[in-house]
């Protein structure tokens, strides 16, 4: 009785796509337009008031980022997405259907630095207030629950350090509090980790990284699990309650289980206006078709540099998940069995100034802040990235003073520790 | 028959063969996902009958408000119930006193009454509950992505070219059923849920 499951790399390819109806063309085409026209004042009208499926304008739909997606939905295990500008842009979208002034919520203290920003200065200066909790110690999330707290937020596995999150320990807090948990995988991919399938509610990715793949669109995207009843106890009511800007629909009420997407949608994205680029999505969607590929290798790759990494008598202790005596190694092998992902840190012995030497005698590797494009990423993240963070705030996300972080691409291994071994030796 | 979850040649197979649809609890009100899922599935082509005994006299988008199934005076093959569970089983009874029977009865997304969907299926009359078809449309379609869910469909041929009042091809690959893994996990959790409370 069953319908056939395509497996991931099939999914990577065709999920989402289709020729198109009116050429025949077969790569999804860049709709590079703004808007589009209605066949009448029936049809604008039922558009307008979400009544047919169909196109108005780009900040809202446009054929060629449902294509990009509906296929990251797919590769997730999720109903439904919506795709935005940043990554930064797609935390902003989701957190706005959850909180409103006054309310709180639990985020890792182990997360990407911008995001550390975004929640510690933006999301304040909006009255939503981040309450701080370890990943190393579960039962802080569940201290931090209190009758304001609106969702739980976490990295699957974590920029900088690459330390991997018990997604099922945090996922079964959130469903004690009665609160959706909300799952950056952007550093994992849904190739290496599904949050999903440990309890995530909504999964948010920076579709600039590995998604992307390529180093050269930036992009967000918020993925709807499905698996959250928003109309259970008001604490949600702009998915529970009729909503006036659409003359009185509830959209959990119309959408099921993918209203969470919508609302992400026709108020989020309609209101604060932050659209993806048609042609950042065509090519975020290009690069999507080879992410098993990439990733494989990427993680590949990266378990041989840290290997080598941890044998060289300069470096003083290396970070990667992947590796049998690190801290993390269990819950990578739990969560990640295909590979702990591309980005990790090591410490120099010589500290700082080694950090910095290294930094910019490396040849192939490119000094930058970003992770998860083709070419191999290096960065001095307590100079860089984190360096708005204090002192304490930057050891405690994993980005101490004599901290590197690389993010490893997918050349041949043997020319990046070929190259890293020059930049040690030199 | 296992109503957590629904394979797509079931669901397919529903909306392919019914024309003639009447909707219990139609909403002449255009907020209303009744009046959603009224009016597109007229729009691809489905002979639509508005029931509502409030509101007799009135149409719905040109079609006549009709009292009750019993009033309708011409065969029907799927009876959409757009009312909350514990009105279905007495739809369930004027259901069962039609002749013919309708070949479908359909419960909207939130409704479920595994008692009624036993009655029914013991009568012949295939069941779902618990669906939208403007929303099961919409996936086999794979029109629905434009709103960027996930149809769970694949295609590598060209589609038509939609136009209004055209019925689309449902006949696309499914990718495993209609619901995800998560969201089966949730509905068999729910009903789970309901039945240890009961
Ligand atoms: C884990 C993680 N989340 C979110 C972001 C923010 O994404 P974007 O730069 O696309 O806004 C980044 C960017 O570095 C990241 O690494």
């Amino acid at each position: 009785m069953n319908d056939r499951i395509p497996g991931f790399g099939t999914l990577a390819v065709h999920a989402g796509a289709q020729p198109d109806p009116t050429t025949g063309a077969r790569a999804t085409p860049i709709y590079q337009t703004t808007s589009f026209v209605f066949n009448d004042a029936d049809h604008a009208a039922s558009l307008f008031g979400l009544q047919s499926f169909g196109n108005i304008y780009t900040r809202i739909t446009n054929p060629t980022t449902a294509v990009l997606e509906e296929r990251v939905a797919a590769l997730e295990g999720g109903t439904a997405a919506l795709a935005v500008a940043s990554g930064h842009a797609a935390q902003l979208v989701a957190f706005q259907q959850l909180l409103q002034p006054g309310d709180e919520f639990i985020a890792s203290r182990k997360l990407y630095g911008g995001s550390i920003n975004q929640f510690s200065h933006a999301f304040r200066s909006f009255g939503w207030n981040v309450v701080w909790a370890d990943p190393d110690d579960i039962p802080s999330f569940e201290r931090a629950v209190t009758n304001k707290t609106k969702a739980i937020f976490i990295e699957s596995i974590a920029n900088p350090a690459g330390s991997i999150t018990d997604i099922e320990a945090v996922a079964a807090v959130a469903r004690k509090a009665g609160v959706p948990l909300i799952v950056d995988n952007t550093l994992a991919t849904p190739y290496l980790i599904k949050p999903i399938d440990h309890g995530a509610d909504i999964v948010v990715h920076s579709l600039t990284k590995f998604l992307g793949g390529h180093g050269n669109s930036l992009g967000g995207i918020i993925v709807d699990a499905g698996t959250f009843d928003w109309s259970k106890d008001g604490k949600y009511p702009v998915l529970s309650e009729p909503r006036p800007e659409y003359h009185g629909i509830k959209l959990q009420e119309t959408f099921g289980n993918f209203a969470f997407a919508i609302a992400c949608r026709v108020l989020g994205l309609r209101d604060l206006g932050p659209a993806l680029s048609p042609f950042n999505a065509f090519l975020i969607q290009t690069g999507i078709e080879t992410l098993p590929l990439r990733m494989q290798r990427h993680s590949d790759n990266a378990k041989a540099v840290a290997e080598w990494l941890s044998a060289h008598p300069k470096v003083a202790a290396v970070n990667y998940s992947g590796l049998s005596d690190n801290r993390y190694h269990a819950l990578a092998r739990k969560y990640a069995p295909k590979g702990a992902g591309a980005v990790f840190t090591f410490s120099l012995k010589g500290g700082y100034d080694a950090g910095v030497n290294l930094v910019s005698n490396l040849k192939l590797f490119s000094h930058l802040a970003n992770v998860g494009d083709t070419r191999s990423l290096v960065i001095h993240p307590a100079s860089t990235t984190h360096s708005q963070l204090d002192d304490e705030a930057k050891t405690r996300s994993g980005a101490g003073p004599d901290v590197v972080r690389l993010s490893v691409g997918i050349e041949d291994k043997e020319d990046l520790i070929a190259d890293l071994e020059q930049a040690l030796n030199a | 028959m296992n109503h957590d979850s629904y394979n797509d040649a079931y669901i397919r197979e529903i909306l392919n063969t019914v024309k003639t649809v009447a909707m219990v609890g139609a909403s002449p009100q255009n907020v209303r996902p009744s009046y959603f899922v009224f009016k597109y599935l007229a729009e691809r082509g489905y002979d639509m009958i508005p029931i509502n005994p409030g509101q007799v006299g009135k149409s719905l988008l040109n079609k006549p408000f009709v009292a009750s199934l019993q009033e309708i005076g011409r065969p029907i093959d799927m009876v959409d119930i757009f009312r909350s569970a514990e009105h279905v089983m007495s739809i369930v009874d004027i259901i069962l006193t039609l002749n013919p029977l309708p070949k479908v009865a359909w419960m909207q997304l939130g409704v479920r009454h595994d008692e009624a969907a036993a009655r029914l299926e013991a009568a012949g009359i295939k069941v779902v509950m618990n669906r939208c078809p403007k929303i099961e449309y919409g996936r086999l379609s794979s029109e629905i992505q434009w709103m960027g869910v996930n149809s769970r469909t694949l295609s590598s041929k060209r589609a038509p070219i939609p136009t209004q009042g055209m019925r689309l091809s449902l006949n696309r690959s499914s990718v495993g059923g209609g619901s995800t893994a998560a969201a089966d996990r949730v509905a068999q959790q729910n009903n789970k849920d309901k039945n240890d409370t009961a």
